[in-house]
């Protein structure tokens, strides 16, 4: 030592860890401000499900019954899913653009246990997921043609936010291969094919072939999840296929997480 | 774990130790057994061109990656558990932040995540980024981010600050201002350690040099003692199948060197090893140049591996 200064000793004992591995509510405030300051973010979850909704909502048999509700509640139902897809997948690719930007390994100088900001950022898509449930279900409420008992209405939309979770599981996996602003680009158009296929936008013909290959895609299950309030029909084939692609999209984003982590 | 530290035990704890530590990738030996041992307070450089080992082993001290062979413990803690307590920071040179925040908001999610933190406030006030506090990172220019970096680095207060190449793209007064700012910290027991390839700023701002080379420590001291190393002149002769031991017992002959048909011979007195070539061997095409820090620098790490003392 050039200086004759004598150093305090740091007693590295008197540092404390932070509870429940860095855990905390300004965390999840900035996050969801960023969120809510991002315009395509708002785009999909507030807008753009509404005006599908109202543009679908509004066809001529609308007040026709389906199940303990009418036909306005089922799209109403539908529309919701497919907002609060779109909204935990974008989630799910910001995850992975984070690790590209070395937000990830940023964090990882800090005492946030992975894991924690794993279940953060679920937290957030949940919460973002319900604002997208929310705008759908006020716009209906607004436009006023969806019927069904508020219990329903409410059982509904509660499934419909769990659901939403295999999307984000999605989004993370997407936001691997695709890497970077490109995610959404791939995530967009491709959830709403799911949808086509899954029986969100337009009810397919039991049946057809179209119907067949559709059963076998991600967004069939969950919809008909969500919709089981409404329709009291739940064919176990829907909850089959709902876990499966929930499981396969976990496997697929840990799998590319597992891969990425060897390099940061 | 040392539950009972007293302060007087407290100044004897390293604030980093490698202990034999190695680090493979798959066939490729990035580390091959670092002894390392960095007292409080102490400014270190860790010198080493490019692919020498360096950033490999600042990971290993972070925790971000696991020894393959031997320990490393920080201020007597394994490496996450320093970073857990917030004794340790880290500043990199590219990446690690979101554009999309602002500056304000990315010091307080940072300080959010540790037990023990300085104000906000504060941190911004002393990195001089008040002003641009509301900025969104995405318009901020290079320097502004990297003092963002910086400021993100000292809200836990750290007890050891890893820079890697910290004054890459800063101006002559920056770069003054910067190493200012770390000798007053360590003169309040901070340690840092700052990977560098510029020998000239080793030389400058540390207390100590560590110069590694193909995954191992080559010299290790102080600034003056290295460029001790670098003193004097080489003698580069064609001399096949040189006596080395004659050379290298001349008077103030450090080190000789074979490298295929020449030899390189280190001395203070050149004129002696070159009297000597050239009337008591065959030596021909003799040179003599003088060694610089850099060059100095370049043949203690350089890649091959040949006689060296």
């Amino acid at each position: 030592m050039s200086t004759s200064t004598i150093p305090t000793p740091v007693d590295p004992d008197a540092r404390r860890v932070p509870p429940m591995g860095g855990f905390n509510l300004t965390v999840l405030r900035i996050e969801l401000r960023r969120m809510l300051r991002n315009r395509r973010t708002m785009f999909f979850t507030l807008l753009f499900p509404a005006a599908l909704f109202l543009s679908f909502g509004g066809q001529p048999n609308w007040n026709d019954n389906a199940g303990h509700g009418n036909v306005a509640a089922y799209i109403m139902v539908s529309m919701a899913l497919y907002g609060a897809a779109l909204t935990a997948a974008s989630g799910g690719a910001m995850v992975a653009m984070e690790r590209a930007l070395g937000w990830s390994r940023q964090l990882r100088l800090t005492p946030l246990n992975p894991a924690v900001y794993i279940l953060m950022k679920a937290l957030l898509a949940l919460v973002l997921g319900a604002v997208a449930i929310t705008a759908v279900n006020v716009t209906g409420i607004a436009q006023g043609k969806p019927h069904m008992p508020v219990h329903v209405w409410i059982e509904c939309a509660v499934l419909t936010l769990f659901c939403t979770m295999v999307f984000a599981a999605l989004g993370v996996f997407v936001g691997y291969l695709v890497p970077g602003e490109n995610a959404m680009q791939v995530l967009g158009p491709g959830l709403a094919l799911f949808s086509f296929l899954g029986n969100v936008f337009i009810p397919l013909d039991e049946g057809t072939w179209i119907y067949r290959i559709a059963e076998w895609t991600p967004m069939f299950g969950v919809a008909e999840i969500s919709r089981w309030p409404l329709t009291g029909d739940l064919p176990w084939t829907a909850v089959v296929n709902a876990v499966a692609w929930f499981g396969i999209f976990v496997a697929g984003a840990a799998w590319r997480m597992s891969k990425d982590t060897a390099r940061v | 774990m040392t539950d009972h530290t007293r302060p007087a035990d407290a100044v004897r704890l390293p604030a980093v130790r490698l202990d034999r530590v190695t680090k493979d990738f798959g066939s490729v030996h990035a580390v091959r057994g670092i002894d390392l041992e960095l007292r409080q307070g102490e400014i270190v450089a860790f010198l080493g061109p490019n692919g020498a080992g360096k950033t490999t082993t600042i990971d290993m001290i972070l925790g971000l990656s696991q020894p393959t062979t031997g320990t490393v413990s920080v201020l007597g803690h394994q490496p996450r558990q320093a970073i857990a307590r917030g004794l340790v920071s880290a500043v990199m040179q590219t990446g690690g932040l979101l554009k999309d925040l602002t500056v304000r908001e990315t010091v307080a999610y940072t300080a959010s995540l540790f037990a023990d933190t300085k104000p906000v406030d504060e941190v911004l006030d002393s990195a001089g980024i008040t002003g641009i506090a509301d900025r969104k990172v995405a318009k901020c220019s290079g320097g502004e981010q990297q003092r963002l970096r910086f400021a993100m680095a000292l809200l836990p207060d750290p007890a050891l600050l890893l820079l890697d190449e910290p004054t890459t793209g800063m101006d002559v007064e920056g770069r003054r201002t910067f190493w200012s700012a770390i000798r007053r910290d360590a003169e309040r027991g901070r340690t840092v350690l700052f990977a560098t390839h510029y020998l000239e700023e080793a030389d400058q701002y540390a207390d100590r040099i560590v110069l590694v080379r193909d995954g191992r420590i080559v010299a290790d001291g102080s600034g003056s003692e290295i460029k001790a190393l670098a003193a004097g002149r080489t003698v580069r002769a064609t001399l096949p199948d040189a006596d080395t031991d004659a050379l290298a017992a001349l008077a103030g002959v450090d080190s000789v060197e074979v490298r295929g048909d020449s030899v390189l011979v280190h001395a203070k007195d050149s004129d002696a090893v070159a009297r000597y070539l050239l009337t008591e061997t065959t030596a021909r095409d003799l040179e003599i140049t003088s060694k610089g820090l850099e060059d100095a620098f370049i043949s203690l790490t350089a890649a091959d591996d040949e006689e060296q003392k």
